[in-house]
């Protein structure tokens, strides 16, 4: 196990995508790229550490190139220029075997849209990946089983998919993927073909799954919501550069670009911002106030409490009880209120 | 110039292309023929083997193997009922004989096809280039008049089963290749996506994924084959295949009609029992796809 370390990735799309990498590096726009030779520019000089055990949100819209980026973690979509380390190995040079053989024990994929074989029932489906790396069918059935059970797809072994609502064709191919035992997880868009209330549950499921499993999570998404749910680290995406990385809390506190900032303009920053983040470290000595709020707790929920005890200070603790800081009320309004919707305009 | 009369090559180069053409053609056939013959003698055995055991077993046992294979392949009772009476009402009216012949030449030839076809399909479907040198191929194999190949096919086998087998599977090919190159292109990019990233080797792709999920297509294409195969069987006869065939030939040539329709109606009769038997197959292979919601 180890971080994932994306290093200065450049993908042109073309056929001749070499030869205007250096022109590319030396500063050529992807509309330049596009008008003079016809070329895509899919990547542009990506740096990305993707931390080993976390949940590590791309999010961007589409055609901002999250899943050509997803796509080079395992060597789907070879890039133009840059490396690939994970364990101290570049993806970037493996040969076919090498990448094979990676892609067997290292990592799993869940798809946008499924991507199950329609002719394989629920749990043949899911040994799919250990078919694939030999393993005897009595074990993979086995380990098969255990994980369709917590999907929540116990009965439905012997289904095809057509058999099955979407939600419960990606919670197969979530079984598929997790079967696999990777210590790496790519989910590219993964629940964006659901509906929103099944979207959610799913998200639920991951969550829930990831506490004990602590893989290795790139999830692409072009929807805020489920980045700040899902991301322990978020990177903004947009026309094939990564415009910031950060905590969902730092994306929404202080985007880094009006294109973020825009972005992040219509979410409830009441229910995202913690009460961690906005803490103030107490210059020492000062007594500290008695009322204790839960560093991950919600600034909507810490203002009800405040207001409902009437206090007007509280200090922060994490679930160690370690002090974290201080916060008051017009600290936490002030977050919770946008600032570019703070003066009229 | 005169813009009427086309120029043309004159008659004697035309007639000394020809003459060097067929020239060179015959030294092949001398030099090769009996190579050609001994290598291909395998297919002879095994046809006159087939026929053999059709026609010399006792009918009762012919006719419930071929019910129970029809049955087995098709689980279905109406066929294989429809098949049976089908082929009591064939032999009764005297052609049992030529229709096991026909039988075993229709079955030689589709394992054939199938055997040649389907690698050939599957190159086509992995590589552009190979589909598109193969695909002017199968154009020409498919258009071109039948008699024109069966002229070296029989200067170099003479007349006979071998010969027959060759010229149906030229003829009945094509639809085999074609639908597996198409079955296979067809299969979903997501899926084969999927495959890719857990590591499946180009095999592996092949076997879980793309021939699985061109199959219906590649049993479209034997289905079609089989029909093909069918439809040469007058034809093969003109070059010595016993069987349905040859009584038509006879028929149109002396003009018996009645004897034409009945053997026409024998080749209808099997044509359709294969048809019905092998889409029976080819739907319950898509079970997956049926299943209700």
């Amino acid at each position: 196990m180890s971080d994932i370390e994306i290093r200065n990735v450049y993908k042109i799309f073309g056929p001749e995508a070499d030869r205007h990498i250096a022109a590319v590096k030396a500063g050529l726009t992807k509309a330049e790229l596009n008008d003079r030779h016809n070329h895509v520019l899919g990547l542009h000089d990506i740096n990305l550490t993707i931390p080993q055990g976390k949940i590590t949100v791309v999010m961007g819209l589409s055609g901002s190139g999250k899943s050509t980026l997803i796509r080079h973690i395992n060597g789907l979509i070879r890039p133009t220029s840059g490396e690939v380390l994970y364990d101290g190995r570049d993806v970037v040079t493996m040969s076919p075997p090498e990448l094979r053989a990676f892609r067997r024990e290292k990592t799993a994929m869940v798809f946008q849209k499924f991507a199950l074989l329609p002719h394989r029932t629920v749990l043949q489906n899911t040994v799919y990946g250990l078919d694939i790396r030999g393993l005897p069918r009595a074990e993979a059935e086995r380990r098969a089983r255990h994980w369709i059970e917590r999907v929540g797809l116990s009965g439905y072994e012997d289904y095809y998919p057509r058999q099955l609502s979407g939600g419960m064709q990606q919670r197969v191919g979530l079984a598929r993927a997790l079967s696999n035992d990777a210590e790496i997880l790519l989910m590219d868009e993964a629940f964006s073909a659901l509906d929103p209330l099944i979207r959610v549950d799913m998200q639920s499921i991951l969550l829930e799954l990831q506490k004990e499993l602590e893989k290795t999570i790139i999830f692409i998404t072009h929807d805020l919501d489920e980045a700040l749910r899902l991301g322990d680290k978020i990177a903004v995406l947009r026309d094939g550069a990564i415009q910031q990385v950060g905590s969902g809390q730092e994306i929404v506190l202080r985007p880094a670009t009006p294109y973020i900032a825009d972005f992040v303009r219509e979410v409830n920053r009441g229910r995202i911002l913690q009460a961690r983040t906005i803490a103030q470290p107490t210059e020492g000595g000062g007594a500290l106030p008695a009322m204790v709020v839960p560093a991950h707790m919600p600034l909507d929920q810490v203002a009800r409490r405040m207001t409902r005890q009437g206090a007007a200070f509280a200090q922060v603790q994490d679930r160690a009880g370690t002090h974290l800081g201080v916060i008051d009320l017009p600290a936490i309004l002030e977050a919770m209120v946008n600032p570019a919707d703070a003066e009229p305009a | 110039m005169d813009l009427i009369q086309f120029p043309e090559m004159s008659r004697s180069s035309l007639r000394a292309l020809r003459q060097t053409v067929d020239g060179a053609f015959r030294d092949f056939t001398r030099a090769w023929g009996e190579t050609l013959e001994t290598l291909f003698s395998p297919l002879q055995s095994l046809l006159t083997f087939i026929e053999n055991l059709l026609i010399h077993s006792p009918w009762i046992l012919v006719l419930a193997g071929i019910a129970a294979a029809i049955g087995l392949v098709s689980r279905s009772t109406r066929i294989t009922l429809g098949s049976v009476i089908a082929l009591l009402l064939v032999g009764y009216l005297g052609m049992w004989e030529d229709t096991m012949r026909t039988i075993a030449m229709v079955a030689v030839c589709t394992v054939m096809a199938v055997v040649i076809g389907l690698p050939i399909g599957i190159l086509m479907a992995q590589s552009n280039r190979t589909s598109m040198v193969v695909t002017p191929l199968l154009d020409m194999m498919q258009t071109m008049p039948s008699f024109v190949y069966l002229i070296p096919v029989v200067m170099i086998f003479g007349l006979g089963k071998v010969p027959g087998v060759i010229a149906v599977v030229i003829y009945a090919i094509p639809p085999v290749i074609r639908l597996t190159n198409l079955g296979i292109r067809h299969v979903s990019a997501d899926v084969l996506e999927a495959a890719e990233a857990f590591g499946a080797s180009h095999w592996q792709k092949l076997r879980d994924v793309q021939l699985p999920l061109a199959l219906p297509s590649i049993m479209a294409g034997v289905n079609q084959t089989i029909m093909m195969s069918l439809a040469m069987v007058v034809i093969a006869s003109m070059i010595g295949v016993r069987g349905l065939g040859q009584p038509v030939l006879q028929a149109i040539n002396q003009q018996y009609f009645t004897m034409g329709i009945m053997n026409g109606l024998a080749i209808v009769a099997i044509a359709i029992i294969l048809d019905r038997t092998t889409q029976a197959y080819g739907k319950r292979l898509q079970k997956h796809a049926e299943a209700g919601k």
